[in-house]
Order: C-alpha cells, then sequence, then structure tokens
C-alpha cells in the first residue's frame, strides 16, 4: 500500500513537473527553440567573439576551436577547467573507496563460484575487443560522439571481465596508480603551458589543423586521451578494491 | 506531437522502476536496474543527446551492475556461514 501511495506520489510531481515547464514563458515548445538567439549557436559555429560564420566539415580551418563534435569543444575546450574539476570529483571517489576497501597484503575475494572453461575464453576473447573500443573511443574524442569518460570506462571494464575470468588475476595496482597521476599531473602542466604562452589557463597553444582529421584540434585529443587513461586506472583502482579483502 | 515510442519508453520506465523498488529478490533488482539503464540510453539516443548515451550504456547498464552483483555474490557468501 506504501508502495502504491509512492507510486502515485511520484505520478503526480512528474506530471506538476511536466505542466510547470509547459506553461512557461521561459521555455520554449520542444522543436520551437531558435538557436540563434541563445549562446548554442556561437558554440556551433566555434566563433564566441566575432561574426557567426558556417563551419563546414573537413574544409574550415584555424578555427577558435577545433573538434568536429561540438559536444566536445564545449566540454574539453570551452569548459575545460570544469572537466579538470569532474576529473578531481572522480578522483577523490576512488580515494574514498581506497580509504574504505584499501589495505596491506590484499588477495582476491573468494566467489561462490569457479569460473568454468567457456568463460575464461570468452572472457579473454572479448577483453581484447572492448579494450580496443575503448581505445579508439578515447582517441577519437574530438571527431565522435563519446570521448575520454566513456573510454576510459570501457577500458576498466575489459580489466573487470579478466577479474570475472579468473578468480586468482590481479591486475598491477601500482602501474595503474602511477598511470593516475602521470596522466592528471600532465593535463595540470597543459593548462600551465596554455596559461604562460596564450594567457589562459588551457589556451589552445597547438595549430588546429582543418576541421575533422585524426591529427587536429591541438590539445584537445591530448587532453582527452590523458582523460581516458586517468578515469580508466581510477575505475580499474576502485574495481580492484572491491574484489579484493585482506589476507587473515 | 509526442511520439507513441517515446511515450512507451517513460511509461515502461516508471514500470521498471517500480518493480525494481518492490521485487523480493536483490539480484532480480539489480538486473532491473540494468534494464532502466538501457531504456534511458533509448531516451537518449531519442532526445539526440549521443555522448550521454555512449556514457550511460557504459557506466549504467555494464559497470554499474557488474559492480552490484559482485557485491551481492560475495555478501550472500558471508550470509551463509552464519
Amino acid at each position: 500500500m506504501k508502495h502504491v501511495l509512492a507510486f502515485i506520489f511520484v505520478i503526480v510531481v512528474g506530471g506538476m513537473i511536466i505542466y510547470a515547464l509547459q506553461s512557461n514563458d521561459q521555455f520554449t515548445q520542444y522543436g520551437d527553440n531558435d538557436p540563434r538567439q541563445t549562446t548554442s549557436d556561437a558554440y556551433i559555429n566555434r566563433d564566441v567573439r566575432d561574426t557567426n560564420q558556417d563551419v563546414i566539415f573537413g574544409e574550415s580551418d584555424d578555427l577558435e576551436s577545433a573538434p568536429a563534435n561540438t559536444v566536445t569543444a564545449i566540454v574539453a575546450d570551452y569548459r575545460s577547467f570544469d572537466t579538470l574539476g569532474e576529473i578531481t570529483v572522480l578522483f577523490i571517489s576512488s580515494l574514498g573507496v581506497a580509504l574504505l576497501l584499501g589495505g596491506v597484503n590484499k588477495k582476491r575475494m573468494a566467489l561462490n563460484y569457479t569460473p568454468n572453461f567457456m568463460l575464461r575464453v570468452g572472457s579473454r576473447a572479448l577483453f581484447g575487443i572492448i579494450l580496443m573500443t575503448g581505445i579508439f573511443i578515447a582517441v577519437h574524442g574530438h571527431l565522435t560522439p563519446g570521448g575520454g569518460f566513456p573510454g576510459g570506462t570501457m577500458i576498466a571494464s575489459s580489466v573487470l571481465l579478466l577479474y570475472l575470468a579468473d578468480d586468482q588475476f590481479r591486475t598491477k595496482v601500482t602501474g595503474f596508480k602511477l598511470l593516475e597521476s602521470f596522466a592528471g599531473m600532465t593535463y595540470v602542466i597543459i593548462g600551465l603551458v596554455g596559461l604562460f604562452i596564450g594567457g589562459y589557463f588551457l589556451e589552445n597553444f597547438l595549430p588546429t589543423g582543418t576541421l575533422g582529421n585524426l591529427f587536429s584540434a591541438g590539445i584537445i585529443p591530448i587532453i582527452y586521451v590523458l582523460i581516458g587513461l586517468k578515469v580508466g586506472s581510477e575505475i580499474t583502482g576502485i574495481i580492484d578494491n572491491f574484489l579484493t579483502e585482506e589476507a587473515l | 506531437m509526442i511520439n507513441v515510442f517515446e511515450i512507451a519508453v517513460s511509461g515502461l520506465l516508471i514500470v521498471l522502476a517500480f518493480v525494481a523498488l518492490n521485487s523480493k529478490s536483490l539480484i532480480k533488482s539489480v538486473m532491473l536496474l540494468s534494464g532502466i539503464s538501457m531504456l534511458t540510453v533509448v531516451a537518449f539516443v531519442m532526445l539526440k543527446a549521443p555522448d550521454v548515451a555512449v556514457t550511460e550504456a557504459v557506466i549504467g547498464s555494464g559497470l554499474v551492475t557488474s559492480l552490484f552483483v559482485f557485491t551481492l555474490l560475495s555478501f550472500r557468501k558471508t550470509g551463509e556461514i552464519e
């Protein structure tokens, strides 16, 4: 009975939210929004300072911000400092997991199943495919949807598959911690180099190239690959903490 | 004009969340949570947000579900000793 009441309550509140947004002048109807009146047009045309001109895939060059994916242009270029804060949040959460579950002399937690032959072979076969997909998504973050965060999580998922396949397997956690520190430090150092050369933190100081090429957009692919490495190693550390326990 | 498919996905999301909350077995709840994540991916794709959809597919239905399942597996094992 209590659950049915909660169900009705959720539906009523959801209906109120929808009604409030429908009859509000501040929010236009879906599809009627004119992007020329908002800042998103400036972001799509990669030009927040001057006149708006169209961006053509494969032809436009020397743009203000050159990733072909507009979301990447906002996340990793215009709002790159926020992304630095985001990976700091992820770092703090992984630090919390390590403080709660970490320890010395850890060994694999005994699971109440033993992986059979099919699970072992299938997981090892899938490991390479998932790892390659993750690396592809992280490297092509400035061209296609995705980027450092999903790519890094896919890398961590492939390591999780290896944990699933073998109940004695452990990764080299120290290497992942070194990789994570290296990636985070390099991100900040690139930002500081931009501060010294261009005058802004995370200023794009490399040539941006033609929109749509793999080697374009200056520091953005480098930053996204670094984010992918950092996210992947952090989540791998979290997985390792979850699946190990201190030896008694 | 709102598509019928969008209404079906939204309704199914609410119903799945309700069933996941009321389910007796925890492992069934985790599986329903994974299903909710997959439906959210469909909703994100329909709202033309492929970046968020990729992230949700990897984290929501892959990583979080497996971490929940592993935690449940080790949890049940210590419960059986008592």
